[in-house]
């Protein structure tokens, strides 16, 4: 069976798609055995989402539109929970307040 | 500033403070090279080195992350993930398939990664590049068998960047500090630096090559002095212990009002940026909120008005009696928000704050129904961002008014708060007489500076011209001051000028008598105050 998904998300963290955030991001990327790929424009360039060097390299600050896809088992489930990831901040405390 | 050629006399370093404090030890070198590599007699056994030694450094730093505590775990968490991933290794054992050696191959393919870093435009991606020297370093000293020297309790420690395993494997116990010719205030090391109190001053440039012997880093200014004469060590140990005792006694000014040394009152209230903010502060400790931010409301989408409604109302409430200041939407310039702002060439200058909602009414008479709706909650005040002319604050006036008209029409509850204008444009702060119809000033002395300056407070660069302390910006916050005592019009300042006890008694000198400060900055700032003798 060969799935496929595709879905875009903001990127609203305050120091974006990095480090901490970066390690969780990929973290669960690995937990899912479909192929899963992130760019920062719709026609890419696409990096895998497993590799946390590949996706510090997107330098993906806030307010990137974060597009992933999947292909492969799982490839849905894969997109839906990075996106959820990814819409629940990272699960991190927002720090880093704006000056005035 | 050139080394003294006799490489004796004292010599003064400024730079820029990272985390404030005051440190006086002897002089730790963080360049040292690491011991020689030994090749081996093939690729194989060349690739099987490398492997171990990535193994060693990982297992080094999984170590370190059972003593970490949360910020320091997250950023080993972080180098260990970079360090298993076959991706940053890859190119490594590539260049030893071809015949190189482990040491260089792996100096070689995380040189060139840590050179995408360091090109990067934003503050936050080239902080990364010291992450990335750590990983790199940690591998070199792992094929070299380089045991690392620990530094001795209390030493400054100095070189062009620190990496974060060395600080956090360092016991800052006794003492001790930070001063780099390189760094950054954004980098994890400065994170963990304020978190745990180790003074820090990066940007200090080049500097004699052996510089010995015992220094002194004011990390509360910013600078280190090199083999300091005995009137040196006097002077900074009376800063030191001023420092340590105004931190020691600054919680004491926590939950009281705060007055100068003369007696004079002034009013300390809060800048925030959430409405959650509010849960961790005591009312009680402050005069009421400076600055509440709203850009938070335009993170993920454009917000609807009972959204805006709910999170105003929510801080109006916790204030009870005491004011509320909202600043309407700042987006634009460093804040960009999707399917709002615009792309420009130069956003500091472009169409942001005020000239934004004014461009984007639809979007703006969405806030002011929600501003108009909570303010019946409590005591609202409404300021305007980056008003250049009188002819914006009219219309922005204009447009409340009218949605008040509609609202009453509606038989919605509602009440009119008072209008009142960010001083930041210098075309204000000149000639504030433009916009005398204004019910308050409100400095904003970060955005003020950097337009006065000409210098962005986002470029490290130029960051020893972005001061609030220049003549000519003090100057400014003096006269619109006056001419808002002359008028009745009052005025308060909501940058970050405001909690900084080094700027404190200029602003006071300048007539200010209401400050906003970020809520972690309240019991130093009341602190500060009561020396001012004004």
């Amino acid at each position: 069976m060969s799935a496929s998904a595709e879905a875009t998300v903001l990127i609203t963290h305050e120091v974006g798609l990095h480090a901490r955030p970066s390690v969780k991001f990929t973290k669960l990327a690995k937990s899912f055995a479909a192929e899963v790929e992130v760019a920062v424009a719709a026609n890419g360039p696409w990096f895998d989402a497993k590799s946390i060097v590949k996706v510090m390299a997107a330098k993906a600050p806030k307010g990137t539109m974060l597009h992933i896809r999947a292909k492969g088992d799982g490839a849905q489930e894969a997109v839906g929970a990075l996106v959820d990831l990814v819409q629940r901040d990272f699960d991190e405390d927002r720090d880093h307040a704006r000056s005035a | 500033m050139s080394p003294d050629p006799q490489g004796m006399r004292a010599m003064r370093i400024e730079g820029i403070p990272a985390s404030p404090g005051y440190a006086e030890g002897p002089l730790f070198d963080l360049d040292r090279p690491p011991a020689a590599y030994t090749s081996k007699a093939s690729a194989a056994q060349e690739k099987a080195t490398l492997k171990a030694a990535i193994g060693k450094a990982v297992s080094r730093l999984t170590a370190l992350t059972e003593a970490a505590d949360g910020d320091g775990a997250g950023i080993l968490e972080f180098h260990i993930a970079m360090l298993e991933d076959d991706a940053l290794s890859g190119p490594a054992f590539a260049s030893i398939g071809s015949g190189q050696p482990a040491d260089i191959a792996w100096r070689q393919a995380l040189d060139a990664e840590i050179a995408g870093y360091e090109a990067s435009d934003q503050d936050y991606f080239r902080a990364r590049a010291a992450d990335l020297r750590d990983i790199r370093d940690q591998v070199l000293r792992a094929l070299s068998a380089d045991s690392e020297a620990a530094a001795p309790p209390g030493a400054i420690l100095y070189g062009v960047d620190i990496a974060p395993t060395r600080f956090l494997e360092t016991d800052w116990s006794g003492g001790g500090g930070i001063a780099l010719k390189g760094g950054s205030t954004a980098s994890h090391v400065a994170m963990l630096a304020r978190s745990r109190g180790v003074p820090m001053v990066v940007g200090l440039g080049a500097w004699a090559d052996k510089p010995a012997g015992v220094a002194l880093l004011d990390a509360e200014h910013g600078g280190i002095v090199l083999s300091p004469s005995p009137a040196e060590f006097e002077t900074f140990r009376r800063s030191s212990s001023s420092f340590a005792a105004r931190q020691g006694k600054a919680q004491i000014f926590l939950t009281q009002p705060a007055v100068t040394k003369a007696g004079t009152p002034v009013k300390v209230q809060v800048n925030i940026a959430y409405p959650s903010d509010v849960d961790s502060i005591d009312i009680g400790s402050c005069d009421g909120v400076g600055l509440m931010r709203t850009e938070f409301l335009f993170g993920k989408s454009l917000p609807d008005e009972e959204t805006q409604y709910h999170a105003y109302r929510k801080v109006l409430e916790w204030a009870g009696d005491k004011p509320v200041t909202i600043r309407t939407v700042d987006a634009g310039g460093d804040k960009p928000v999707p399917g709002f702002t615009v792309e420009e060439t130069n956003p500091f200058l472009g169409l942001r704050g005020i000239r934004l909602s004014l461009a984007r009414r639809d979007i703006f008479r969405v806030q002011i129904r929600a501003l108009l709706r909570a303010a019946v909650h409590g005591n609202l005040k409404v300021m305007f961002p980056m008003i250049a002319t009188a002819e914006e604050y009219g219309q922005a006036a204009a447009l409340f008014a009218e949605e008040q008209t509609a609202l009453a029409a509606r038989g919605v509850a509602h009440k009119l708060p008072p209008l009142g204008i960010m001083v930041e444009v210098p075309s204000v702060a000149i000639a504030p007489d433009t916009l005398a119809n204004a019910a308050f000033f409100s400095i904003g002395s970060n955005d003020l500076t950097q337009y006065v300056m000409a210098a962005a407070r986002d470029n490290a660069a130029v960051a020893n011209l972005n001061s609030v302390r220049h003549p000519a910006v003090l100057r400014l916050i003096a006269s619109v001051t006056h001419f808002g005592l002359e008028k009745k019009i009052p005025v308060s300042l909501c940058g970050d000028a405001g909690g900084d006890p080094a700027v404190i008694p200029a602003l006071l000198e300048a007539g200010l008598r209401d400050l906003s400060v970020a809520p972690a900055q309240l019991a130093m700032a009341k602190a500060a105050i009561a020396e001012v003798s004004v």
